[in-house]
């Protein structure tokens, strides 16, 4: 193979800033190629995308609410990314945060919101908590691997919630829907204004700034980040990180489970299939925002509104120029695999060379 | 009544290995990859790749063969890119196998939707001369397509390859001590491309497995997890295409049982039953963890280090 790595002598500054923004415009283009071969005008289409995502207020609400469990999601995988702890889990930690606050609501309580809230938030958190314990648990006892075990745990988190809307919970007026009853009002998220952003916003930049403040600001910040960084020195220190795996992972689920109740008690005001958008589930998407944002939260924040807009943009033009969703997904992927390959090439130089024998 | 039960678990086993195969497939690519050192997490994506070249090569063409040839050149095509990422830049084997399998939900969804709902050639059960008249066996295993054929092949060879031969030496031993082959003349490179590549082949011909044979058409994320339960496969094997192989038909039995459960109707809830593979699959993970704990279960010593030959 004749290409090869060469260490710079120096980190290029310039390229450090330059790989996102290159990233985003190379994948624009590769998946421009893309339009181009079914036809559409790929500069119509993302002028579109753009301008309806990020020119009308009503777009940039909509932007928001996407937004919203994105940053909670990105927020709990950013943190468990910190202790190199494999959090691929986030959607089923939405879904099960889903249910819990539906329980809530299905006891038939119907009370003030001051208290129907906070009890959603508190049963949202746990249950999301709880299901990010499992596969925690299972890494720090049997070293089992995290990467596979929260994987599929989503696929029964979204299983177990569809038990329940077909089964036990389904409204028996929803004409064969799978779907709840729609909530009482003291069970839904205030809304701002006319638009459909709702308090889920707040607990999101809330969280994100406690989650600053912990991971720049406290002595347990500290410790997960030489935990993700230097395992063994972590241990030595006397840093406990099994226990640190997992807290980390109780609160990246709650953060997870927090959106996915933000996300039915803001947006759809009943728990139903696809809480978060088949064609790019947020828990996903909260993956590559997580990679992103380089383990800082105000970037899941960034990141995040602009994932929003992507979403956004997507359902746009596959309304007006009929163009399938996945689009979106491929736009993600292929802003990921630049990066990824960016962050190196700010890193090495790639020569073209013959590989020398040993010692040659 | 007892005949009846007989047929039953015929039946049921005869389902196991029909549910088993995609995952044997995509199992045996993945074990090429680890054992030169390289995780592939991206075998979601890779099989839904598959699944769609496949399908759509068979259904302008009319011919599945050529759909399992059109989904294993698009699966090492695919594979490539990650081959490219992990092993020429260095980068970070889990999120560049992640992104892959984005790309492959994304790029299959999107070429997938114009053939959503078009029932396509596939491969037809072929009853073996001679094998399918043996008694219970024969039924299992021998009354099945093509396909399943071709995999109860690729294993003995796959086992002689790694474990008899130059080449699988070169294999392991890039996957155990990348600087010891290197030093041996083994180019690193050239094994890890060749094997990353070969492994996102079999997931694809694994992806074409669902819609090709399994079923003849075409449903968006089909491989429905069947890509990650491979990787928990792989570990349980112990890389071993011995072990795969009977790892493969427990798993196909979990979804063949809760399927025909479904249709019996015990009283379990339809979405508890539909649960098991996954449930079984995080199990028969946490025992080959506890195991290995007990004592190293052959994990190839480089997997998921990038080698670089001036850092040695």
């Amino acid at each position: 193979m004749p290409l090869r790595l060469e260490m710079r002598l120096e980190r290029s500054r310039r390229l450090e800033y330059l790989v996102p923004v290159l990233s985003v415009l190379l994948a624009l283009a590769v998946s421009g190629l893309l339009l181009l071969m079914t036809g559409t005008n790929p500069l119509t289409a993302y002028g579109e995308m753009f301008s309806e995502a990020f020119g009308t207020s009503y777009g940039f609400a909509e932007v928001l609410v996407k937004a919203t469990p994105l940053i909670l999601c990105g927020l709990g995988v950013m943190l468990a990314f910190k202790m190199l702890f494999w959090n691929i889990g986030a959607e089923g930690q939405l879904h099960m945060g889903a249910w819990g606050a539906t329980a809530v609501v299905m006891t038939g309580w119907d009370g003030s919101p001051w208290l129907m809230v906070p009890a959603m938030v508190v049963a949202g958190m746990i249950c999301g908590a709880i299901w990010a314990l499992i596969p925690a648990f299972l890494k720090v006892q049997l070293n089992c691997n995290e990467i596979i075990t929260t994987l599929l745990l989503n696929y029964v988190a979204i299983l177990w919630v569809a038990h329940f809307i077909y089964g036990p919970w389904k409204d028996p007026e929803s004409f064969g829907f799978p779907m709840t009853k729609q909530f009482p009002d003291g069970a839904q998220l205030l809304r701002f204004g006319d638009s459909r952003v709702h308090l889920g916003l707040v607990f999101a930049l809330l969280a994100a700034v406690v989650l600053y403040f912990l991971q720049e600001k406290s002595r347990w910040g500290f410790e997960i980040a030489v935990t993700g960084n230097n395992p063994t020195a972590a241990e030595y220190a006397g840093m406990n990180s099994r226990r640190n795996i997992l807290l980390v992972m109780a609160i990246s689920g709650g953060l997870a489970g927090l959106a996915g109740m933000s996300e039915i008690a803001g947006i759809q005001l009943k728990l139903l299939k696809d809480i978060s958008p088949h064609a790019a589930p947020y828990g996903y998407t909260a993956i590559i925002i997580a990679w992103l944002a380089r383990r800082n939260p105000w970037g899941v924040v960034l990141v995040s509104v602009l994932m929003g807009g992507l979403y956004v943009g997507g359902e746009t033009v596959q309304i007006t120029m009929k163009l399938p969703v996945n689009f979106v997904l491929i736009i993600q992927a292929l802003i990921l695999f630049f990066v990824l390959g960016g962050d190196i090439l700010s890193r090495y130089k790639l020569v073209y060379r013959r590989e020398a024998p040993i010692g040659g | 009544m007892e005949a009846d039960l007989s047929v039953l678990i015929i039946a049921i086993l005869q389902a196991a290995v029909r549910s088993g195969t995609p995952i044997l497939f995509v199992c045996i690519g993945e074990i090429y990859a680890e054992r030169a050192g390289v995780l592939n997490v991206g075998l979601e994506g890779l099989m839904l790749i598959g699944a769609i070249s496949g399908f759509t090569v068979s259904f302008t063409t009319g011919s599945a063969p050529l759909g399992v040839a059109a989904a294993a050149i698009a699966g090492g095509l695919f594979a490539l890119i990650h081959a490219f990422t992990t092993i020429t830049l260095r980068a970070d084997q889990i999120v560049s196998g992640l992104t892959l399998t984005i790309l492959g939900t994304g790029i299959s969804g999107f070429f997938g939707k114009a053939m959503i709902g078009q029932v396509g050639p596939g491969f037809d059960r072929l009853e073996l001369p001679v094998l399918a008249q043996i008694p219970v066996l024969g039924e299992i295993f021998f009354r099945q397509d093509a396909m399943v054929y071709l995999s109860f092949l690729l294993v003995p060879l796959t086992w002689w390859v790694m474990f008899r031969t130059h080449l699988g030496l070169a294999i392991r031993s890039v996957g155990e001590s990348p600087a010891t082959a290197d030093s041996l003349g083994v180019s690193v490179t050239r094994v890890r491309y060749g094997c990353v590549v070969f492994g996102g082949a079999m997931a694809g011909v694994g992806g074409a497995y669902l819609s090709l044979a399994y079923t003849t058409m075409w449903v968006e994320q089909m491989s429905g997890g069947r890509g990650w339960i491979t990787l928990a496969l792989v570990i349980f094997a112990g890389w071993n295409p011995a072990k795969a192989f009977l790892g493969a038909y427990l798993f196909g039995g979990a979804e063949a049982l809760q399927l025909r459960l479904q249709a019996v109707g015990l009283g379990i809830p339809t979405y508890f039953l539909m649960m098991l593979p996954y449930v079984l699959t995080i199990a028969i993970l946490v025992m080959a963890s506890r195991a290995s704990l007990r004592r190293r279960l052959g994990a190839p010593a480089a997997l998921g280090v990038p080698y670089a030959r001036e850092e040695r």
